[in-house]
């Protein structure tokens, strides 16, 4: 990451925007014709993006999923749902901040929204624990999805988390456990759930809210069974080659279309969804709302089987 | 309660625990031990009830009725979805395990009798890439919960494993919600589900099946838990405690039925079955 809150390979895009602007304010000023270069700056602009975007590496993607300026949960409910009535805490220990719950309209149907939220600044970065799941979140959230199982009320999941938080306290008050119970339990719960990976999605952590009928992923976030830099300290026992981990862990969302794990890859703004929140939150509102129809067809047996059945049959594997 | 008193371990590794000499030292007090005593103690040193890690086939013996043992799904293998390569290329990993361990790979799961009571019993073999989860895991695992649904059987699993095989990426992840969700359905039966935890149990296996037991109980001793110790202290910037992850620091904080030593463990799970079957 760059100082000003852009990554390396968008420095050209930028530079060359700012040249665009300038040009636009001085040719509106002094009654010059530019036209024609700004014309030819915007064409080569255009070119430019082509050219980084088509072929990012899925480290860049990586660093596209973490960008500063990419939107959170919170600005996708605020620009896809109405009428949010946000919920808190486990009933057991705490509220954890770092999801985000509560009823939600999507064009006036009731719904559940679940997602991991980080903060922007470093107040609220602390709040939000980095986007980092206790154990009391994912129960937050399993009670909650459960209430809205029980009234019949569908759910919607964002996932954006750098890991489940790796703590002493987690441990206490058992992480593992806690994710493990929300996995099986989400995976008979009768109503529709649609999950999105509008970020991170990092190995348990995301897993533990991500059990559902139709798993999105935008175009640059990631999903893994580690974190690239995880698997970097690990197999090459050197963080600074995460960029190599990312593309041996295939994280990307091509990658897991291909694998079969993800349903659908949602197309991001040019340059990222961080360029424009709101056409990027426009594009899922889109596929929620699709997603959404074709699953309310059908009945409630058809859906768990068909949700036992996308699990059941992960796995590459050969029998000798 | 010997164990509370014992030194920390060393980190697991994937090196043979079981020594082929005569004699031994303990890992855990260096008390000098005959090799054959250790054997008729179902290796748990006799000083310090230091429990030292054996193979599956060990569980067998230990758990199941003699010769009752079915194995099933012997001949699932891995493959290399990814393409994976560190400082080796996956298939040669495997290979080598393979051949290093004779075994397909880090699970054997089978039916089998305990005390006359037919069980779809599974056991992980860390000595197979440190008992990492992979598809094969979690087929295997899975057929096993299965048969367990379908005849109406108890499931017995003896867990010994440091989490999801990263080499199989997001699909290694994907077993844990695989697994789980065929414990959901089990849990719809009347069949009972007893959950062995043994050092190391830890990460993805952690958090999916071995914490999902109508009962789980564990070897004292065992290394348990989420997170690696190593990624806690570097995130909180502290040391942890001596007892940080051990079975009995789980055992505190809740999350256990019962630790469990080795020379007890088949009369327990025996016990419990019975409990728990009409
Ligand atoms: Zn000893």
């Amino acid at each position: 990451m760059a100082a000003g809150g852009y990554l390396d390979f968008e420095k050209p895009i930028l530079e060359l925007e700012k040249k665009i602007r300038e040009m636009k304010e001085f040719a509106s000023g002094e009654e010059i014709e530019l036209s024609s270069e700004i014309v030819s700056l915007e064409r080569k602009l255009q070119k430019l993006q082509n050219e980084i975007f088509s072929k990012l590496s899925r480290w860049q993607r990586v660093q596209l999923a973490r960008h500063p300026n990419r939107p959170y949960t919170l600005d996708y409910i605020s620009h896809i749902f109405t009428d949010f009535i946000e919920l808190h805490g486990d009933r057991g220990y705490a509220d954890d901040k770092a999801v985000v719950c509560g009823f939600v309209k999507l064009d006036g149907q009731k719904a559940l929204v679940v997602g991991q939220q980080k903060g922007r600044d470093t107040k609220t970065k602390l709040m939000r624990n980095f986007g980092m799941m206790h154990p009391e979140g994912y129960r937050k959230a399993l009670r909650l999805m459960k209430t809205a199982a029980h009234f019949g009320v569908p759910i919607f999941i964002f996932i954006d988390t750098p890991g489940a938080y790796p703590g002493l306290q987690a441990e206490e008050r058992g992480q593992a456990e806690a994710i493990a119970r929300n996995i099986r339990e989400m995976s008979v719960l009768p109503v529709p759930i649609i999950i999105t990976i509008i970020g991170e999605g990092a190995s348990g952590g995301a897993l533990g809210i991500g059990v559902g009928d139709v798993l999105l992923m935008l175009e640059n976030a990631w999903y893994s069974v580690i974190s690239p830099e995880g698997c970097a300290a690990i197999l090459w026992r050197d963080q600074a080659k995460a960029p190599d981990a990312a593309e041996a862990l295939k994280v990307s969302a091509p990658d897991l279309l291909e694998l079969k794990v993800i349903d659908k890859i949602l197309p991001e703004p040019t340059g990222g969804a961080h360029r424009n929140h709101q056409l990027a939150a426009q594009i899922v509102k889109g596929e929620l709302l699709a997603s959404l129809a074709q699953l309310k067809q059908l009945s409630t047996q058809e859906l768990l089987q068909r949700r036992l059945d996308k699990f059941r049959s992960i796995g590459i594997y050969d029998e000798i | 309660m010997e164990w509370f008193r014992r030194k920390p371990q060393p980190p697991p590794t994937e090196r043979k625990e079981i020594p082929d000499g005569l004699w031994t030292k303990c890992n855990s007090c260096g008390e000098i031990i005959y090799v054959r005593e250790l054997e008729k103690s179902l290796w748990v040193c006799r000083k310090c009830s230091y429990h030292f890690r054996i193979r599956p086939e060990d569980y067998m013996a230990i758990l199941l009725d003699e010769g009752s043992f079915q194995e099933y799904d012997a001949g699932l293998v891995s493959l290399d979805p990814l393409g994976f390569r560190d400082s080796k290329k996956y298939p040669d990993r495997i290979a080598d395990a393979r051949r290093k361990t004779m075994k397909n790979d880090a699970v054997i799961c089978g039916i089998a009798t305990m005390a006359g009571r037919q069980v779809s019993f599974a056991v992980m073999d860390f000595s197979f890439i440190g008992g990492s989860m992979g598809s094969v895991v979690g087929e295997k695992i899975s057929r096993a919960i299965e048969r367990a649904i379908d005849r109406l059987i108890p499931l017995v699993i003896v867990s010994c494993s440091g989490g999801a095989r990263m080499q199989e990426g997001i699909l290694s992840l994907l077993q844990m919600a695989k697994t789980s969700a065929l414990l959901a359905r089990l849990a719809q039966t009347k069949a009972p589900y007893v959950s062995i935890l043994t050092n190391p149990t830890t990460a993805g296996v952690m958090a999916s099946y071995a914490s999902l037991g109508d009962v789980i109980i564990a070897e004292p001793g065992a290394l348990l838990g989420f997170a690696g110790r190593r990624v806690i202290e570097q995130t909180i910037g502290q040391k942890l405690p001596d007892d940080f992850q051990t079975s009995e620091f789980f055992m505190n904080h809740g999350f256990l039925d019962k630790i469990v030593p080795r020379p007890e463990l088949r009369s327990t799970v025996s016990s419990l079955l019975d409990y728990m079957s009409s």
